[in-house]
């Protein structure tokens, strides 16, 4: 008798439309994709993305050439060179930053005295060439001037908890 | 506007078949296609919502341009031979496929008896179409000499041959209650004073439902796609196509879903006729619009069960065919026909 009855209940399709209901319920609901290149999802302020340097105000750079950085760079990405400059102030040569080895610990921005060498939240960057994945001091002097507002703003949010 | 309809007849007159050619691409040749585009596009759409993302919306506006960069990506895509496959059979199976497709359009009224052909015979044609696509199939599982294309294509074979007794059953009781193979006259014996309640899906509800699983099955679409079966046969018989002939495979699935959805309407639904009583005025008033907005709803409703049901097992649909859906039909046959014999039901306006 179960059996007729379930036999039965089964010819009423009981479980599809609820399944279908499912589906119909979704068929409304906002949609959570985000359209990458035109939206973007929220980004912390200490996002550890693509490196800068950068400047002082009056724009004389930042860095001193102490290498502490390069020191404590566990993953040996950064190369430093310095020399003497003219006014007698010890500068960087050179400043390379292996992004293939880098592995934005963040360690550089943290041991870093003068605030030179900063992390940035930028994540959408690319190489074209092989050889492009170490960039120069002057790449990193560029990346500083042009987004120094927003890194600026990101540390000034986080000074309170430092 | 005489000098027109001069000009018109003189040139039907004068090229024949020209003439012809030129009126089955306006109809149903021509909009079938862009339908199938459409129909591909909301397609993507619906299945996108209901997966709660948003679907194709890049090429154009919302997206609409989608279908047809597809398409003609797979156009202009070189088309593999497989080795040792059977080159000129290969070739044949996408159009053995497309024609019966487009074919069956021929008796298909999209008014009172507005059809290409106003057969007497227009369901039986019907039947006989949509049985033939199941040819191109075949072929083209054997021509493609892959072990995976004769697996869907037996598969697809067996389904539509079980799938085709129930739903042939479920087309005689419309049969027996018309009176008439015309499918216009099958629409005609859908009127009635109280609307949307004279049309035959009240008196042969079974049959109705048992008609569109059959005709998800024909078509080879979820739950019932066992021809394709991506996770058991990588793509069933079409498994070795490209380019062009897969284009045209392509458009027969969907040519074929967009007919079951317009031949639904016109067996069940009371095609042209209006859900409303005849004193509603524009409401009430029967028009192809009727018919179009009936046959959009089920062919959403072949988008919605694909984003909502598994895929059967393959025993679970021969049980589903035999066992469950041919003796329904053959019992509600016999309840038709005491129907149509006491008249408890009244068919004709």
């Amino acid at each position: 008798m179960k059996r007729v009855a379930n036999y039965l209940k089964s010819l009423l399709l009981l479980e599809l439309f609820a399944g279908l209901g499912v589906t119909f319920k979704y068929l409304w609901k906002p949609k959570y994709t985000v359209r990458f290149p035109m939206e973007h999802i929220p980004r912390s302020g200490r996002f550890r993305g693509l490196h800068a340097l950068r400047r002082y105000p009056n724009g004389e750079e930042r860095c001193i050439a102490c290498k502490l950085c390069e020191a404590v760079c566990p993953a040996l990405a950064i190369t430093i060179d310095s020399h003497r400059r003219e006014d007698d102030t010890r500068r960087t040569t050179r400043y390379d930053i292996d992004l293939f080895k880098c592995i934005y610990c963040g360690f550089c921005e943290e041991s870093c005295p003068v605030d030179s060498i900063v992390l940035t939240d930028i994540l959408e960057y690319h190489m074209e060439k092989r050889g492009e994945n170490v960039i120069t001091k002057p790449q990193l002097l560029a990346v500083g001037d042009r987004f120094e507002k927003d890194i600026a703003a990101a540390r000034a949010q986080d000074a309170p908890y430092r | 506007m005489t000098a027109i309809t001069a000009a018109f007849e003189w040139f039907i007159n004068t090229f024949p078949t020209l003439s012809m050619a030129l009126g089955l691409f306006l109809f149903p040749l021509l909009p079938l296609i862009i339908a199938v585009a459409m129909y591909v596009y909301w397609e993507r759409k619906v299945i996108g919502w209901m997966h709660v993302r948003m679907g194709p919306n890049q090429v154009g506006p919302l997206g609409l341009l989608q279908t047809f960069a597809d398409v003609f990506k797979l156009l202009l895509k070189e088309v593999i031979y497989p080795f040792q496959a059977n080159k000129p059979l290969f070739l044949l199976a996408p159009l053995w496929a497309l024609v019966p497709a487009f074919a069956a359009w021929a008796v298909v009224p999209i008014g009172s008896y507005t059809a290409w052909s106003n057969a007497n015979a227009g369901l039986l044609f019907l039947l006989a179409m949509t049985s033939m696509g199941v040819y191109g199939i075949i072929i083209a599982g054997w021509a493609s000499n892959s072990r995976y294309a004769m697996l869907g294509a037996m598969r697809s074979a067996a389904q539509i041959i079980s799938y085709e007794i129930a739903m042939g059953f479920s087309l005689v009781s419309v049969l027996v209650l018309a009176g008439s193979l015309n499918l216009s006259d099958i629409v005609d014996a859908q009127a009635g004073s109280k609307g949307l309640f004279d049309w035959f899906w009240l008196p042969l509800l079974p049959m109705f439902v048992i008609y569109f699983v059959s005709g998800l099955a024909e078509t080879n679409r979820l739950p019932f796609d066992m021809a394709e079966g991506e996770s058991e046969i990588v793509a069933g018989f079409h498994v070795e196509y490209s380019g062009a002939p897969f284009a045209v495979f392509f458009l027969t699935e969907y040519a074929n879903m967009i007919l079951i959805s317009f031949l639904a309407p016109l067996l069940f639904l009371g095609g042209w006729l209006s859900p409303f009583p005849a004193s509603w005025g524009v409401l009430g008033a029967p028009g192809w619009w009727w018919f179009v907005a009936k046959a959009f709803v089920f062919a959403t409703a072949f988008i919605w069960f694909r984003a909502t049901f598994p895929r059967y097992r393959y025993d679970q649909i021969m049980r589903l065919g035999w066992k469950v859906f041919i003796p329904i039909t053959i019992v509600w046959l016999f309840v038709t026909g005491c129907m149509k014999y006491f008249g408890w039901v009244t068919t004709g306006a």
